[in-house]
């Protein structure tokens, strides 16, 4: 097995395999978990969705964003406007009561349909990312500057969201909703059938993600990580790519929220602040950063850890996540998935020198 | 000067916080044929293809591209895309994509975010990158990561780049650098090939370098054009004697 796949030929059959078993696995795990377990790994899979998006801002193209907590929370905040104006059937949502509100302010109005909060879900963290990247990648702000104004925009965001209590439920969030299109939220089916449509997406997600990474785009993008200079002197405008870029990202962290919703049934600000934010980058940190697959790995896996440590220590987590990120940073600048690409070589060098097959082959930059 | 030009530099003056590198620089370039511009250390060569090239905005003056193309006005990635491509002193490449890569992005083509998203090699594409390897010396690295590359051979890749570019203008600081003598010597002869239906301007410090490949030499001096002819007219002359060979005279000893 081994043979064929390191042969460059073999490769597509071998990668086509890997997403064949990880989707039979994703199909599989129902049959195995309760179903607490289930929602749980439902929300992971969530996560790894925004993790597969910034991974492609910050491994690909080398642009840290602290700031996806806001993109994620905006999408999840899309998606509970929704289900808590369906909950209220047509009375105003019982925060706004509670504020004295008489009438459903007019940016609520779209959130009725489950379409039209779906495609805003999307298309307003996708507007704050083209908004942001615009005034910033044009004026060649980047490195350390973008990062810091991408955490001016969480602080901004969540200032926003938790003072303004009567519009958007303050600091408790929104919450109190028990049905999506008809169906009860807390019906085991339900709970099924959210958890394979997150497992759909994530596969989608990886797909579209490979697409991009592979394709000449995705050649400019590490292009740009390597040299923005030499990129623009080659005659291409790099901003725009930054900016495509940012927008995809920031879309895929906002889908990543609205699953996020109706897996756990709440959002508030807590959720979108500075340190869901830089969880996220951990996960890719950790994972490894650069490669799609370490991105979705790293949020898998360090939200299990975060859950199983959590049930037992809540208060040495972060100091965990903390030390496992500076270790991870010092040792394994390529995180986990590096680890395992460079044990996959070591032990094929050593299979194949026991064989004594000559070493024609070429290392290959490997990019899954 | 017979021939149309493709480059016109008038009075040209970078300054940088009120120091001017360059000052009321001229240069005009013939739309084919290759120029050597040298100068002592600090004379503002570098400036001048940057002044050129868009990296720096001209304080003063105005250079005028093919039919009068303001370059002055135009943003970096848009002069590359009228052609004009530029080497700089340091090589760049980038490191972590495949020599082959490497040479793809610069290959003459769309640049949007849509025709790269779309972009797929053609066979006839494939062809050229396979020539153009062949061409630098880098035939059988095609999958090397270019950052796991020789300095010398970074310096071949680049100008890989360029010519795939397909450039009208070529501005080069110092592609000699670092090469041995042989590589040198293929450097100057591709050089002078493809300045067949191309402007080259390439800027040098090895004089022995200059001698051999030279037709025409612009030499500058504090900012400025000091003089501009054969290689033998710049030897004779004086004034580059005192303040360029005169200089590398002392430096020597
Ligand atoms: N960004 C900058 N800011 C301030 N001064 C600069 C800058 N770039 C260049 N200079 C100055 O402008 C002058 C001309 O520099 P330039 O690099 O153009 O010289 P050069 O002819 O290319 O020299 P060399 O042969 O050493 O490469 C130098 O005195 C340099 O210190
Ligand atoms: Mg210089």
């Amino acid at each position: 097995m081994t043979q064929w796949m390191i042969k460059t030929g073999a490769s597509r059959y071998g990668l086509a395999m890997w997403y064949f078993l990880a989707a039979a696995l994703l199909l599989a795990a129902p049959l195995f978990t309760s179903d607490f377990r289930l929602n749980l790994l439902a929300k992971f899979l969530a996560f790894a969705i925004a993790a597969v998006g910034l991974d492609l801002l910050w491994g690909y193209t080398g642009i840290l964003s602290l700031g996806h907590g806001v993109f994620f929370g905006l999408g999840g905040y899309a998606m509970a406007m929704h289900l808590k104006l369906q909950a209220s059937g047509g009375r105003l949502p019982d925060f706004m009561d509670w504020s004295g509100l008489t009438k459903l302010p007019w940016f609520w109005m779209p959130f009725q349909s489950f379409g039209g909060a779906v495609l805003l879900g999307m298309a307003i963290p996708a507007a704050v990312a083209l908004f942001l990247g615009f005034f910033t990648f044009r004026n060649r702000i980047r490195g350390v500057y973008f990062t810091i104004l991408t955490q001016a925009l969480v602080i901004i965001s969540v200032t926003l969201i938790t003072g303004q209590q009567a519009f958007t439920g303050g600091t408790n969030g929104i919450t109190g909703y028990g049905q999506i299109l008809g169906h009860s939220l807390a019906a085991p089916e339900t709970k099924l059938a959210l958890y394979y449509v997150t497992a759909g997406v994530l596969l989608a997600t990886f797909v579209l993600a490979r697409i991009v990474v592979k394709s000449r785009f995705g050649k400019v993008l590490r292009a740009i990580r390597d040299g923005e200079n030499r990129v623009r002197f080659l005659g291409y405008d790099p901003s725009r790519y930054q900016m495509g870029v940012f927008v995809l990202s920031a879309t895929l962290s906002g889908i990543a929220g609205m699953l996020f919703v109706l897996h756990v049934g709440i959002i508030s600000p807590s959720m979108m602040g500075i340190v869901p934010s830089i969880e996220m980058v951990l996960w890719v940190a950790i994972g490894g950063r650069g490669t799609l697959i370490g991105a979705a790995l790293g949020a898998l896996l360090l939200n299990g850890a975060k859950s199983a440590f959590s049930e037992s220590y809540p208060d040495i987590w972060l100091f965990f996540m903390g030390a496992l990120f500076i270790v991870t940073t010092v040792f394994l600048p390529r995180g986990i998935a590096g680890l395992a690409v460079d044990g996959w070589r070591k032990a094929r060098r050593i299979v194949r020198r026991r064989k004594e097959v000559p070493e024609h082959e070429r290392k290959g930059y490997s990019a899954v | 000067m017979s021939g149309k030009a493709i480059l016109q530099c008038k009075d040209v003056t970078v300054s940088f916080d009120g120091f001017k590198a360059v000052q009321g620089m001229n240069l005009s370039l013939e739309a084919s044929g290759l120029r050597f511009l040298i100068g002592p250390n600090g004379a503002g060569k570098t400036t001048l293809l940057d002044a050129i090239c868009g990296k720096v905005k001209p304080s003063g003056g105005s250079i005028l591209y093919r039919d009068g193309i303001d370059l002055a006005r135009r943003k970096e990635h848009q002069i590359a895309e009228l052609g004009i491509g530029r080497k700089f002193q340091a090589p760049s490449i980038f490191p972590t994509l495949t020599v082959e890569e490497n040479l793809e992005l610069a290959m003459k083509q769309k640049r949007g975010i849509l025709a790269t998203l779309r972009a797929k090699l053609a066979a006839a594409e494939r062809e050229r990158l396979a020539a153009q390897l062949e061409t630098v010396g880098l035939a059988g690295r095609q999958r090397a990561r270019a950052g796991s590359l020789s300095h010398g051979e970074k310096q071949w890749l680049e100008i890989g780049m360029l010519l795939l570019q397909e450039p009208s203008l070529l501005l080069l600081d110092e592609p000699a650098a670092g090469m041995t003598d042989r590589e040198t010597e293929k450097t100057g002869e591709l050089l002078q090939e493809i300045a067949k239906d191309r402007a080259v301007v390439v800027v040098e410090h090895d004089m022995e370098f200059v001698r051999n490949f030279a037709s025409l030499v612009t030499v500058m001096h504090e900012g400025r054009l000091l003089m501009e002819g054969t290689m033998d007219q710049v030897q004779a002359d004086d004034r580059v004697a005192e303040v360029y060979l005169g200089k590398r005279r002392e430096a020597a000893c």
